[in-house]
């Protein structure tokens, strides 16, 4: 008899939430989670220290997600970038989506960056030493051009080598803040760049933003099978989790036949350019700096695509002389 | 008792994603095995397991003994009398293997797991795999510093110790220490540093530090060209002060060792899969049945972790009281 995992139960990971209760002791194994509808109330439930709190703290949903959603109302599209793999270029794709989203110098674009262990947004804008301003309005993002926003928790670090070594509900915590406190102003785009993976960091992205709307998930993968075989799995997320699946940015053809088995829409592919990474470990914009190169008009295409499946004009996002 | 039989414990760490830890755990591990060594993966990756793919075994699955767990085994051990009777392949130590993706019923199912069902699982893994006498055991991390590093850590600080002499009085395994996998690039270093920071904090000792893709092996002669930057891991290992093992550049043919052949085309092909046709029957022309171990022993990548084998044995054995 081989033992096996137990089939994940999507209909608590998905539930909406309500506010997480103060608990007293670490949550069980099969803990349903303090913020869940059947907290203190589960199997697991029974011997948790927490109990009584979980069951007794205030029913209905998490009144946070109204704050929320208020704040984010001026915020036009929500994108979120997603891949299963580590290391594939989310971050990268999300660095060069939003500066050609940029390009445009008529719409704003803002850059979220959820990896809270692992942040590299700031030094892929080359703004690693900047620092969070509090003002009476909210946090304010870290302004990386006029019309180019970014936040990271490597902002908030008092040196750039620190470690964030959190649990799951800390970092539940302060990407909760982040959606709440970040004073965006007027956006037209909001890139979210996630962790690898499929956790609590994306869990919780997708039950505080779905009263607000996302737009849609771009999924990030490069040829390999085992990059391929992880893309699977965030496939899979998207669907239980209900986030459309806008584009399939990838390095070939075996993820254009896998953009085709699994029904969603693939967005060609953007060639391997070693200036990309030179661009981003010091900083830089590369499409700014090589507005000709392959890769460039690749990743401009990528942007009036997307600009399309969220229902915009795509002369209006990035006009086509602009793409060269 | 938890890792019963098994003596050292090595973890394999990064703080970004997609540098090859776990191609490099598994070179790692091959290398040590070659050496004689038995050695067992556990891939703690929950959401992203790949040491399955890895070593082409996919289907396999766990099954139960009464004693716990009973890891996949990619390959059996030579014992050095077996070596030189038949002649056939000198000794080698077994390489046994238990991940999160043997135990699931499809290998597209997303595990999508909060934190403490995450802990539990590790927790579960550490106490219930039965690894029998085991050598070393490397331990293949997810990217970052979060649940499952501080379950780890957790777990394994209560239970064992990092100071060679205790170890072995309580014959129990010892937790040698951590290997960190870094890529030239600033961008992963300043995330390993976060890791290395880590280490730190958890006063786990770091063995050494690999910079993985760095340069590019030409698949015909071996040399190594820098495509890319190089050298970053080790600017950053002296800068920390820890000891730098060395840089392996891209090969590509331990990636199609590891990748095997391409997927079947079919009629989605979109036409221009000419090339690939051809490649194909390349690949088709020469079956090769033998196992990973020995095909592997043929690549670029292997003297140079048989290199990092042997220095991280050396270290280890250095320090362990006789």
């Amino acid at each position: 008899m081989a033992p096996y995992v137990e089939e994940p139960n999507d209909e608590a990971a998905f539930a909406p939430t309500k506010r997480a209760p103060d608990l007293v002791a670490p949550e069980p194994e099969h803990c349903p989670g303090p913020e869940s509808e059947q907290a203190g109330q589960g199997d697991a439930c029974a011997g948790c220290p927490n109990q009584q709190i979980c069951a007794s703290a205030p029913k209905g949903p998490d009144p946070d997600i109204p704050i929320i959603t208020e704040r984010l109302s001026q915020i036009r599209h929500k994108i979120l970038v997603l891949s299963g793999k580590g290391g594939v270029g989310k971050s990268t794709f999300s660095t060069l989506l939003s500066h050609a989203f940029a390009a445009n110098p008529d719409s704003t674009v803002g850059i979220m960056d959820t990896d809270i262990c692992g942040p590299s947004i700031p030094k892929m804008m080359g703004v690693e030493t900047e620092t969070i301003h509090v003002s009476n309005a909210g946090w304010s993002p870290v302004w990386v051009t006029d019309n180019l926003g970014a936040m990271s928790v490597q902002f908030m670090l008092p040196n750039r080598d620190d470690a964030v070594i959190w649990r799951g509900p800390k970092k539940n915590g302060l990407i909760k803040q982040f959606l709440k406190d970040v004073d965006w102003g007027e956006l037209d785009y909001l890139i979210v760049d996630t962790p690898p993976g499929t956790s609590d960091e994306h869990l919780s992205v997708n039950s505080l933003l779905k009263e607000s709307g996302v737009d849609g998930a771009v999924v990030v993968t490069t040829p390999q099978e085992v990059s391929l075989l992880d893309v699977r799995k965030e496939i899979d997320f998207c669907r239980k989790a209900g986030i459309k699946i806008l584009d399939f940015p990838c390095h070939n053809r075996r993820g254009r036949r896998l953009a085709k088995k699994m029904g969603i829409p693939f967005l060609g592919a953007v060639p391997l350019d070693p200036r990309v990474g030179m661009a981003c470990d010091f900083g830089e914009s590369f499409v700014e700096n090589f507005p000709d190169s392959p890769a460039s008009k690749a990743i401009k295409r990528v942007v009036r695509a997307v600009g399309q499946a969220v229902g915009e004009d795509p002369e209006h996002v990035l006009p086509e002389e602009m793409v060269g | 008792m938890p890792l019963d039989g098994v003596k050292n414990i090595v973890l394999v760490l990064s703080g970004k994603g997609g540098v090859g830890k776990s191609s490099v755990t598994l070179q790692l591990a091959l290398a040590l095995s070659l050496q004689g060594k038995s050695v067992g993966i556990l891939d703690i990756d929950l959401t992203g397991p790949s040491i399955p793919r890895l070593v082409g075994l996919e289907d396999a699955k766990i099954t139960q003994s009464p004693q716990g767990w009973l890891p996949v085994s990619v390959h059996e051990p030579i014992t050095a009398e077996e070596s030189t009777s038949s002649a056939s392949a000198p000794p080698r130590g077994s390489l046994r293997c238990m991940s999160l993706g043997f135990l699931l019923r499809d290998r597209g199912d997303a595990v999508i797991w909060r934190g403490p069902k995450k802990t539990a699982m590790i927790r579960q893994f550490l106490s219930d795999v039965s690894w029998g006498a085991t050598d070393y055991l490397l331990i293949d991390t997810p990217p970052g510093t979060s649940d499952e590093h501080i379950a780890l850590a957790e777990q394994l600080l209560t239970l064992f110790s990092t100071d060679p002499v205790i170890a072995a009085q309580s014959s129990l395994p010892r937790l040698a220490g951590a290997v960190l996998v870094t890529t030239p690039q600033a961008v992963a270093t300043s995330d390993v540093r976060k890791e290395a920071n880590f280490c730190v904090k958890t006063s786990i000792p770091v063995l050494g530090v690999v910079e993985n893709m760095s340069g590019y092996a030409c698949p015909c002669c071996g040399e190594v060209s820098n495509l890319f930057s190089s050298g970053g891991g080790e600017v950053m290992a002296q800068q920390l002060g820890i000891p730098f093992l060395g840089k392996v550049p891209v090969d590509v043919k331990f990636g199609e060792l590891v990748e095997g052949k391409p997927e079947a085309e079919s009629d989605e092909d979109e036409g221009d899969g000419n090339s690939e046709g051809a490649q194909q029957q390349d690949v088709l022309a020469e079956p090769d049945q033998r196992p990973l171990v020995e095909k592997y022993k043929e690549g670029w990548s292997y003297p140079r972790f048989e290199g990092f084998a042997a220095t991280i044995i050396s270290g280890i054995q250095a320090t362990t009281p006789a």
